[in-house]
């Protein structure tokens, strides 16, 4: 899928500090009949955001005016349970280029970094030191640098670098997928496939 | 030569080109599709203007919106229709095979594709659905994908990843009574929670697995993800072949000599090394129950709920989930009271549980306060279900059967579980609304599903054996 390169995103954050986050309550599964790929991020967090007479909840905090921006910074274990990645739609469709937590779900990950969405793996500690800057100043910015793999707090100067694989780096930097790779590479696979017995 | 897992020589028996600082192109044997996850990456072909490589290779079936009941109709809700018009249209397209809403063999994606043979030792299988860790009972590497490398394998029949860790659980000893697959694997996702195998592949070994069933062995593996686990996987024995030899699709003659050549060389070597490695006591597990909002939160049936402070979630986590199931801490779960049982999904709507569902329901009837929804996996289970005469014994105690699909198990069919209402489920997620907006689901083997059914409130299975 074509998105948007990620390069350096400097940004206002939402906290979500709930553990274990599950991809039912990114995008509940009754929101997945459509057949194409825009359009999740109204029912984004749906049933944590939405009354059951659509009316919003005024203490979900997608719904608080104060908090707002293109980084998410969530709880541990983010992203866990189905490989649906509606969710990860659903999180770029509203608006977010960036998730931050101390730890996610391997397939929400891998989906979200193949359609241009970066989580960012930080310590516990650090995931904490956000939290609290941005509860004691909603308008604090945070830095997400994929060049120099860090994340700042602007205002303190307080950083920390994450990981990722130069691979992956380098498709989100150029904006590139793994079809285009794959696509490359199929005389390759042709010839793989050929020897295989089953 | 080096001291392989048996992880490690089916995964690289499937890297097709390494990259450096970067995942395996990763050649995936079998791909499973369904009508939810794979429109999208159907329609991400036609933008880029490229074909599926090897149609032979992909297998779509029906399962995820259909309908439990009247398959014969029209699907009433349009969206649904139209998914599943979607896969129809691009299988015959592309020229996939298809078993759709009312073909003979349809059924759950994880449970035909092992009861036709599709499924083999020493595969990889993929699927947009992530219990496709299911299909590891058989010695294959199989886990859930999104649809961005749906549309990777339809293009190109192979996926980028990057390794995982290995991580063997061994449990030894007896089963205790009315200890069933589905509580092995529920007392190790409390045990390790639901992000303890994050990052892993897991291998399941010991005498516990040794002995089971393959139904059982899909049950164990099924609820890899659970725990975190991209998947897990079990090596073939004598109890693989012999379920497999003459299915449908499996080999046949020379072809199945020369493959059970190869699948016997599928096990961990001695000495080879794990990352992790974790030892349980067959002994130590009783009928599992779940209390809270993810499959981690669960304990034996007849204990309390823990406190806050004895459990590993974030405390503010851990009451809000409480909060949610309208549970306290430290209370007794026997007796709680049940409004609705679920017996099916790819966890447990395999003919084996229709079976232990069975033993206990016979004879007795129905409680009165409950609404039971039992819905086999397939067509064929179905099928079984009736030449067995299990249909007859269900039916005397006043429950009925649906038609096979995924039902209640996400509810996105119109089988969804009211707000506030309590369901003892054989499925595999407790999540919020997972089983419908306000449902509070507690997971379950089938047998403490039957015990519900029968009393109408959470019991211990072994009172009534
Ligand atoms: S039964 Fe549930 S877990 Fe299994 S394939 Fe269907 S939705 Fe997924």
């Amino acid at each position: 899928m074509a998105y948007d390169k990620f390069t350096v995103h400097t940004s206002t954050a939402v906290p979500l500090p709930l553990e274990n986050v599950d991809t039912d309550q990114i995008i509940p599964a009754r929101f997945l009949k459509a057949t194409k790929r825009e359009g999740f991020g109204d029912n984004l967090f749906r049933d944590w955001r939405y009354n059951s007479d659509n009316t919003p909840k005024a203490d979900f905090v997608l719904n608080n005016p104060t908090y707002s921006g293109k980084i998410l910074v969530a709880g541990r274990n983010f992203g866990s349970g189905s490989s649906r990645e509606h969710a990860a739609w659903a999180i770029y469709d509203y608006g977010f280029r960036c998730v931050i937590s101390s730890f996610f779900a391997d397939i929400f990950k891998g989906n979200s970094i193949n359609i241009g969405i970066l989580p960012v793996t930080v310590s516990p500690e650090f995931l904490e030191k956000i939290f609290t800057a941005i509860y004691a100043d909603p308008k604090a910015e945070i830095e997400v640098n994929l060049l120099s793999q860090t994340v700042t707090i602007v205002a303190s100067g307080e950083s920390e670098g994450f990981e990722i694989n130069s691979y992956k780096k380098d498709n989100l930097i150029n904006g590139y997928d793994d079809i285009d790779y794959l696509q490359a590479m199929k005389e390759e696979i042709g010839a793989f496939e050929k020897e295989r017995i089953f | 030569m080096e001291a392989k897992t048996l992880f490690d020589k089916v995964w690289d028996a499937h890297v097709v080109r390494k990259i450096a600082d970067g995942p395996d192109v990763f050649f995936i044997d079998r791909h499973f599709i369904h009508e939810v996850t794979s429109p999208v990456a159907f329609l991400g072909l036609e933008t880029r203007g490229v074909t599926v490589m090897y149609p032979e290779r992909t297998f779509a079936t029906a399962d995820h919106n259909t309908p439990t009941i009247n398959q014969h109709l029209p699907v009433a809700d349009p969206l649904s229709a139209n998914q599943l018009k979607a896969l129809e249209s691009n299988s015959t397209k592309y020229g996939i095979s298809h078993w759709g809403l009312g073909h003979q063999k349809n059924g759950i994606v994880h449970v035909v594709g092992p009861e036709n043979g599709i499924t083999l030792p020493g595969m990889t299988i993929v699927c947009g659905d992530s219990h496709t860790s299911t299909h590891g009972a058989f010695g294959a590497i199989a886990f859930g994908i999104g649809t961005s490398e749906v549309e990777m394998v339809l293009s190109s029949q192979c996926i980028m990843q990057p390794k995982p860790k290995k991580m063997r659980v061994n449990v030894n000893g007896k089963l205790g009574k009315a200890v069933l697959p589905k509580d092995v694997t529920l007392y190790i996702i409390a045990q390790i929670t639901a992000s303890g195998a994050t990052g892993y592949f897991v291998e399941y070994a010991g005498d516990v697995f040794e002995n089971m069933s393959m139904e059982g062995r899909m049950t164990v593996c099924n609820m890899s993800i659970e725990m975190g686990a991209r998947g897990g996987m079990i090596a073939p024995d004598e109890t693989t072949f012999a379920y497999l030899n003459g299915r449908e699709q499996a080999p046949k003659g020379e072809a199945w000599e020369k493959a059970m050549a190869y699948w016997k060389t599928l096990k961990t070597d001695e000495g080879a090394q794990f990352d992790l490695e974790l030892n349980f006591d067959a002994a130590d597990i009783e009928p599992q129950i779940t209390y809270g909002t993810n499959p981690g939160l669960g304990t034996g049936i007849s204990r309390n709920i823990p406190k806050a402070a004895d459990v590993k979630d974030g405390e503010a986590s851990y009451k809000k989930s409480l909060g949610y199931m309208g549970f306290e801490e430290d209370e007794q779960i026997i007796g709680k009271p049940v409004d609705y049982v679920f017996v099916g999904s790819c966890t447990n709507g395999r003919i084996e549980d229709f079976r232990a569902f069975a033993s206990i329901i016979k004879g007795r009837k129905k409680a009165d306060n409950i609404t039971a929804w039992l819905v086999p996996g397939s067509h064929i289970v179905e099928a079984q279900i009736k030449e067995e005469g299990i249909f007859d014994i269900l039916t005397e105690a006043g429950f009925a059967l649906r038609q096979p699909g995924c039902s209640a198990c996400l509810a996105m069919n119109e089988d969804k579980i009211p707000s506030g209402k309590y369901a003892v489920s054989t499925s595999n997620r407790n999540f919020e609304g997972r089983q419908g907006p306000g449902a509070r689901t507690l997971l379950a083997s089938p047998l403490v599903a039957a015990a519900a059914a029968v009393t109408g409130v959470v019991t211990d299975p072994r009172d009534l054996m």
